[in-house]
């Protein structure tokens, strides 16, 4: 793998830190008129997903890592591991709970998502911004309820609990938003 | 702002100049990479060098009896490209002779107050000494180096990477420390002068008379950011030149490019400079703060990118 040179350094760069890959979000030059240039950079561990700060001495250089993102499709969860496909090549690849993490809150078969892959094997799932998925469980609405009111927990087909509008009904199919775990609308057929 | 600037040294009766961008010596300093380029006239090829500022040519106008003198021009500086940053930039350079450290800080504070008045007012310019500011924000005596202390501050403040990048250098820990941790905090919307600089941070300072632990540096800062630098300059030409001996030592030792000291600079100082001091302020950076700009690309026409 290429190394990198700080002037090299730019956000999205996916590179070695303390032997875990990283992505470099933000890199500032410092330099005082009369003295050592630093960068100052601002680097996401891509396993824990925590963000820190690191200086280096300009000129210093950090190994590249292979990490990649790849569209795959979900398939099954077999209790331990769950399954991925690359659908244009079949390829298989299964990721463990820490890989997939929240996602699995939003993981329905057949979706779509995107696997970060980390020396060919996945290191992080990242659902769609937006899902549709059908209502599992939650208490019966009451005529004239609009959209309004409070709303009540539902429980999805994946398991998640979102809270929905008083008038969402079991059997339902609603939008949810990934990011924030929010409901947004009953899905349009 | 350049018609401020000029409009404020010609009342002072400073005179504007004009010194060549290229020259056969350069600076020394470990810190400052420059620009080589190649004079054809043939049969003959010779180095120049794109100047890192207009210091030497200047100081030998001082020394061949010009008084005091500024001037507007274009410096160089390889490799340095930031937000901050652009390796072809605009300096303001002057020299006021027979004037002390406090009388040029005085200039300063004149000039940026001026500059500022009718953009943005500042509050009550502030001054410091490097001592006082650097122990207020870090409780480390800056003039004196103890290893221990500065590793403890520094796995203490999450920049455990300091230990491996300083080692036992105390110049690379103060660098460290003050633009991490110290810099930041410096002139939030006033000027702010920090003045005294620790001995091993000198470049062209003259060392303090009562004091020999710091020399008579002074930076200015707004809002956290560098904008310029002065001495009382440095007239001895012996310690002149053991200064430039040392540096190009260390260049060897760091493999860095060879520089050509500057002999006709060396000599003008044994002719003798008069006691002056002088300030270099980096006008690109001066014209973000005044117009509220994120980026030194967001005032120049075209950034070294587009260049």
């Amino acid at each position: 793998m290429a190394s990198y040179s700080t002037n090299e350094f730019k956000a999205g760069l996916k590179v070695m830190l303390d032997n875990d890959p990283c992505a470099i979000i933000e890199n500032e030059f410092v330099k005082p008129g009369k003295g050592q240039a630093f960068n100052r950079v601002k680097i996401r561990n891509l396993k824990t997903g925590r963000v820190i700060e690191r200086t280096f001495k300009s000129g210093e250089s950090l190994e590249g890592a292979d990490v990649v993102d790849v569209e795959m499709q979900y398939l099954y969860n077999d209790g331990e591991f769950w399954h991925f496909m690359v659908p244009d090549t079949f390829e298989q690849y299964q990721a463990d709970g820490k890989a997939v993490g929240e996602a699995k809150n939003w993981l329905k078969d057949q979706d779509f998502c995107t696997v970060t892959l980390w020396n060919d094997a996945p290191l992080s799932v990242a659902p769609p911004n937006f899902v549709e998925l059908a209502i599992t469980e939650t208490d019966p609405g009451v005529r004239g309820d609009t959209s309004g009111g409070g709303g009540k927990p539902a429980t999805l087909e994946t398991g998640a609990v979102v809270r929905v509008p008083l008038f969402v009904q079991i059997g339902e199919v609603v939008r949810v938003d990934t990011r924030t775990g929010e409901y947004v609308s009953r899905a349009k057929d | 702002m350049l018609a401020a600037i000029r409009g404020f040294f010609e009342e002072r009766s400073v005179l504007e100049v004009e010194t060549p961008l290229l020259s056969h010596g350069i600076g020394t300093d470990p810190q400052l990479e420059f620009f080589t380029t190649e004079y054809c006239l043939s049969p003959r090829k010779q180095t120049l060098f794109l100047q890192t500022s207009p210091e030497f040519a200047m100081k030998r106008l001082l020394a061949a009896g010009s008084g005091s003198i500024y001037q507007i021009t274009k410096a160089f500086r390889n490799g340095e490209s930031g937000r901050f940053h652009n390796p072809e930039f605009t300096l303001l350079e002057w020299y006021r002779v027979g004037f002390k450290l406090p009388d040029l800080m005085n200039d300063c504070a004149d000039l940026i107050t001026l500059l500022f008045a009718n953009r943005r007012p500042l509050r009550a310019t502030q001054r410091f000494s490097y001592e006082e500011i650097f122990h207020r924000y870090t409780e480390l005596n800056p003039l004196e180096f103890s290893y221990r202390r500065y590793c403890a501050y520094a796995l203490a403040n999450q920049l455990p990477e300091a230990v491996s990048i300083c080692g036992h250098d105390h110049a690379l820990w103060l660098d460290f420390i003050f633009s991490h941790k110290v810099q930041t905090h410096l002139g939030q919307n006033a000027l702010c002068m920090v003045y005294g600089y620790p001995a091993c941070q000198s470049s062209l300072a003259r060392i303090n008379a009562q004091n020999p632990l710091i020399v008579d540096r002074v930076e200015l800062f707004i809002n956290g950011v560098e904008l310029g630098n002065g001495y009382f300059e440095l007239t001895d030409a012996e310690e002149q030149g053991r200064r430039f001996d040392k540096e190009l030592d260390i260049r060897r030792q760091k493999s860095l490019p060879a520089s050509v000291k500057d002999g006709r600079f060396v000599a003008a100082l044994q002719a003798g400079l008069p006691e002056c001091s002088g300030m270099a302020i980096g006008l690109d950076r001066l014209l973000m703060l005044l117009s509220d700009s994120a980026s030194i690309n967001d005032v120049l026409g075209f950034p070294i990118d587009r260049a």
